[in-house]
């Protein structure tokens, strides 16, 4: 098992080398110049070559990408054009909001979907069912920010309840959790009903009823219990696209996440920080994907010794 | 004459398949309600020209019909310039189905061959193929359609084309896997066996019969990318003002969320109903073209 986890730990090496390179490879199409970013349109022709030269921006792509990933290992991920910072404390300053939005957005789509998810299964073709697909095949079609903007209009505007923007308390992120929380909803209702249908029609939960075991047990531990996996896995899709991807609600309630940073970045060709924050998301998202992986282990002991065997 | 004959009867062959799925689809309240509602969509798409006057309704301002709530005259109220949000947002269907569409037929022109050399050949050619696919996948495609369209500056042709290139790796996968699964079948192993060239067996025999995955997906994508392509135009990023798309719409509408909550309510409304629709489509498609996917 342990073997296991150190092989894919390993494994998450060759990933952020491909990534890094595939951006780095990108960036290097951008028509912007670093020089002019940094010193700005005043700066004169030696000016910008002394800068370009200094920072080895004259040198081949792969001798700056190397000397780049070096410095990845020493925690240097290079310097913020637009306000000098390194960029290494700048990820580390927008990451925690960035987090607590993606574990908040988690807690509400785990509350909502999952008993939605079982209860449709259980219930299966009755109304509740048709409820619960017809709320997924809405949420579905729903642009996520525009429900942010919707609950912004009932929570903040008219009944004045919540902050509709800004990280200044826990309250900021309630409705944030619950734009992306709620987005989140369709897919996992849909994933823990499936799921539970499967399991539902097996024979050993025929056993279980007739040996006499209640229902709510039949339903939370025997069944519940062998439709973890596409859950689980489900569930971890959503918090690595939360790390990456909520640009949009960082930007419709102006949350200073990493996000929402890197969209600024992105607007004010700070390509320092674009590179930077790439390769540092995608060590998130595969540390993320590890985590469901070794979840599996514990969730299920068949997967276990498969990985024992590994 | 024999070989006419036989490619008469797989004509026909083909037309009835074709017949049957339609009779399936047709029995499908919600998939034929999606299919009207799409098909007056794509009616207004294409006749918008003909409807309103762009100069005139579209683009003109009117500094005394500010911020109107909806009324009999303007069923949807009006925006910040005094422009009517009926005849913007109903232009605007047309930004909208083309981004969404030319993406995925664009997606589906460079994944599918892509996806389909991979599972054909399979070997170190497929696992080498796979891993690239897989690195695309590792950064989010919202974000990689932002960093694309930023790289090629703000038009629509750059946030279709970013929006194709983030489809991509969802086609060459989807194709992948159900040509591994058709590749095996004893009629490949035959045409193989009297010698037809691989490119033959690939067009004609393995990929007609991956059709209904693709064409799914495709349909389901197209929503995707509809959503997708109006969070770009909200961040500024995807079809700039005052084209009337309605990312582009919501995106005005942020400053007028106390004052002006139409302006808000409808565009999303329509992205929406878009997005049902062809997700209904796409449901009844793929109940119609496999009856086991059925739920």
């Amino acid at each position: 098992m342990l073997k296991y986890v150190l092989k894919r730990i390993l494994m998450i090496i060759p990933v952020v080398i491909a990534v890094s390179l595939i951006v780095f490879f990108i960036m290097d199409f951008v028509p912007t110049d670093a020089a002019v970013t940094a010193l700005g349109d005043g700066a004169s022709d030696e000016q910008l070559e002394e800068y370009r030269e200094a920072h080895g921006l004259n040198d081949p792509l792969l001798v700056r990408y190397v000397r780049y990933m070096a410095g990845v290992l020493r925690r240097d991920l290079g310097t913020s054009y637009a306000n000098n910072m390194p960029v290494w404390d700048l990820f580390f300053k927008k990451f925690p909001t960035t987090l607590m939005l993606a574990a908040s957005s988690v807690l509400v789509t785990v509350i909502l979907s999952l008993p939605l998810g079982i209860i449709a299964a259980v219930k299966e073709n009755t109304l509740v069912d048709t409820a619960a697909s017809t709320l997924s095949f809405v949420g579905l079609a729903m642009p996520n920010f525009w429900l942010g903007l919707l609950l912004i209009i009932l929570f903040s505007v008219k009944l004045g309840w919540l902050p509709s923007t800004g990280a200044a308390s826990w309250k900021s992120f309630i409705l944030p959790a619950f734009t992306c929380g709620t987005g989140n909803m369709a897919a996992l209702t849909r994933t823990t009903r499936s799921a539970m249908l499967d399991v539902l029609k097996q024979d050993y939960l025929r056993t279980a009823r007739s040996k006499g075991v209640s229902e709510r047990r039949i339903i939370m531990k025997h069944a519940l219990k062998n439709a973890q996996i596409p859950i689980v896995t489900m569930i971890g899709i959503q918090v690595s696209t939360l790390i990456g991807g909520a640009v949009l609600t960082e930007r419709v309630f102006a949350l200073p996440g990493v996000g929402s940073f890197l969209v600024d970045s992105i607007l004010k060709s700070d390509f320092e920080v674009v590179t930077g924050f790439i390769i540092m998301l995608a060590i998130f998202v595969s540390v993320v994907l590890l985590i469901v992986d070794i979840v599996y282990a514990f969730l299920d002991p068949r997967i276990k010794a498969q990985y024992s065997k590994s | 004459m024999a070989k006419k004959q036989s490619s008469a009867a797989a004509a026909s062959v083909k037309q009835n398949r074709a017949l049957e799925v339609w009779k399936q689809f047709r029995r499908n309240k919600g998939a034929m309600v999606g299919l009207v509602i799409l098909i007056l969509l794509i009616l207004i798409a294409i006749f918008a020209d003909v409807i309103w006057d762009y100069e005139q309704d579209i683009i003109a301002t009117n500094s005394k019909a500010r911020l109107i709530s909806p009324c009999a005259e303007h069923p949807f109220g009006t925006d910040n310039f005094g422009r009517d949000m009926l005849a913007r947002i109903g232009y605007g269907t047309r930004y909208s189905l083309i981004i969404g569409f030319s993406s995925v037929v664009i997606g589906l022109l460079v994944g599918v061959p892509v996806g389909a050399a991979s599972g054909y050949i399979g070997g170190k050619f497929d696992t080498i193929l796979m891993r690239f696919v897989d690195t695309f996948t590792i950064i989010p495609s919202l974000l990689m359609t932002i960093i694309l369209v930023s790289i090629m500056g703000t038009s629509m042709i750059n946030l279709i084309i970013a929006l194709s290139i983030s489809a991509i790796p969802v086609f060459t996968r989807i194709t992948r896997a159900s040509v591994m699964v058709t590749r095996n079948n004893d009629y490949i192993e035959s045409a193989r066996a009297i010698g037809a060239p691989t490119t033959t067996i690939l067009l004609k025999h393995v990929l007609p019969n991956c059709f209904s995955p693709i064409l799914v997906q495709a349909t389901l994508r197209v929503g995707t990318a509809i959503i997708s392509a109006a969070g770009l135009s909200y961040i500024g990023l995807g079809v700039p003002l005052p084209t009337p798309e309605w990312g582009a719409l919501l995106s005005a509408s942020k400053s007028f969320l106390t004052r002006a909550q139409h302006m808000c309510l409808f565009p999303g409304l329509a992205i929406m109903i878009t997005v049902m629709v062809i997700n209904l489509v796409g449901d009844g498609l793929r109940d119609a073209l496999d009856p086991k996917l059925k739920r």
